[in-house]
């Protein structure tokens, strides 16, 4: 760990080794949201990609489509923080499936509805989380979520912002969990530079 | 024809009448526009983290409040616009998650918007008009023609400082 990790110039064998982390933590994802849902939940291969800031809004629609982010800060061997993000319709297409009723707006979100979108991403990000510890064998604390609302720019500038202090580039997994039911979403893991390099040496690359 | 140049983050653009330049999405980061008040030359900087020297990665200059500002002036200048009579609005620096206190990046909107007025200061580019803090996002247009700087937010009426 000698030298300087530089995540801009990831080589490809830290990037299959973090797309296989994407992987395997989006299907522990999925089981946990089909035990949350007591339904069957597919998902598709995740698309992970190591894209530049200004292009991240446009692979979720545009930077003005509606999103819902889920954050949690991680603490523990590794410090940083995780965001899973839907667009609007998928949020509420997943708060419906797990309240059982549809939802009687389509724009905005009540307040039982917000709390239900917390437990989905503290869900779905914990089932991410535990599949990286039990991996790397590190201890990793996720806090409790917080939910914003709004323009995926100014969202996803959080994850962007705390990333740019080590990197010019995003790491961004893409899930889609069901094709046929409009429930897909992203997740977005932002370790510091230092955690970068903890989780790439416990797993045997660096 | 009018065009509406587009302005992504930690990224800049100059302009002149009758275009307009934007950026959509601002969260925490700041969007910071200075017009020359007299040959009406424009700029637009979307910078996302407070200083270059805080930081290990630091090549883009557009992404840090003290440099990307310079480096817009430096832009302006090369395009015939002069210092004295530049003036600034800016917008943006919202804390769009309420725990996002407690990690190190405490308040990075907060703090964005403190040290773009600093380097404004250094410049001394006065600031005009500003709409910043809060806790949601901004699409700003800057029509350097009028000065003036259109913010939309979801669910708020369109406003223009």
């Amino acid at each position: 760990m000698s030298e300087e990790l530089n995540i801009d110039d990831l080589s490809s064998q830290y990037f299959d080794v973090l797309k296989e982390i994407g992987n395997i933590g989006a299907g522990n994802a999925t089981t946990a949201l089909s035990t949350m849902l007591g339904e069957k939940v597919d998902m598709a291969v995740p698309k992970v990609r190591l894209m530049e800031f200004k292009d991240v809004g446009t692979t979720m629609g545009g930077e003005e489509q509606i999103v819902a982010g889920i954050y949690l800060v991680v603490q523990g061997d590794i410090n940083g923080s995780i965001m899973f993000i839907q667009r609007r319709e998928s949020a509420k297409n997943m708060i419906s499936h797990l309240m059982g009723m549809a939802s009687e707006d389509e724009e905005n979100f009540s307040e039982m509805e917000l709390s239900a979108l917390k437990e989905i991403g503290n869900i779905i990000t914990g089932a991410y989380l535990n599949s990286l510890a039990q991996l790397t064998n590190l201890t990793i604390y996720p806090s409790i979520p917080d939910v914003c609302i709004d323009m995926a720019g100014a969202v996803l500038s959080v994850p962007a912002i705390e990333f740019g202090t080590v990197a010019d580039k995003l790491l961004l997994i893409e899930t889609d969990f069901n094709d046929d039911k409009n429930m897909s979403g992203y997740f977005i893991l932002v370790p510091d530079a230092v955690s970068y390099e903890k989780i790439l040496h416990a797993l045997g690359v660096i | 024809m009018a065009e509406t140049l587009k302005v992504g983050i930690a990224d800049m653009n100059v302009c002149l009448p009758p275009d307009t330049i934007m950026t959509i999405g601002l969260g925490s980061c700041v969007g910071i526009a200075i017009r020359d008040k007299q040959n009406k030359v424009g700029g637009l900087v979307h910078v996302m983290l407070p200083n270059s020297q805080e930081v290990k990665s630091s090549s883009n200059v557009a992404k840090f409040a003290d440099t990307g500002i310079l480096e817009l002036v430096r832009r302006m200048e090369a395009k015939g616009a002069v210092r004295s009579r530049m003036v600034a609005k800016i917008a943006g620096g919202a804390k769009m998650f309420a725990f996002q206190s407690k990690n190190e990046l405490a308040a990075v909107g907060e703090r964005n918007v403190s040290a773009t007025k600093q380097a404004l200061a250094a410049l001394k580019i006065p600031i005009i008009a500003e709409d910043t803090g809060e806790n949601y996002g901004r699409t700003v247009t800057f029509n350097p023609d009028t000065g003036d700087y259109e913010i939309k937010a979801v669910g708020k009426p369109v406003r223009v400082i």
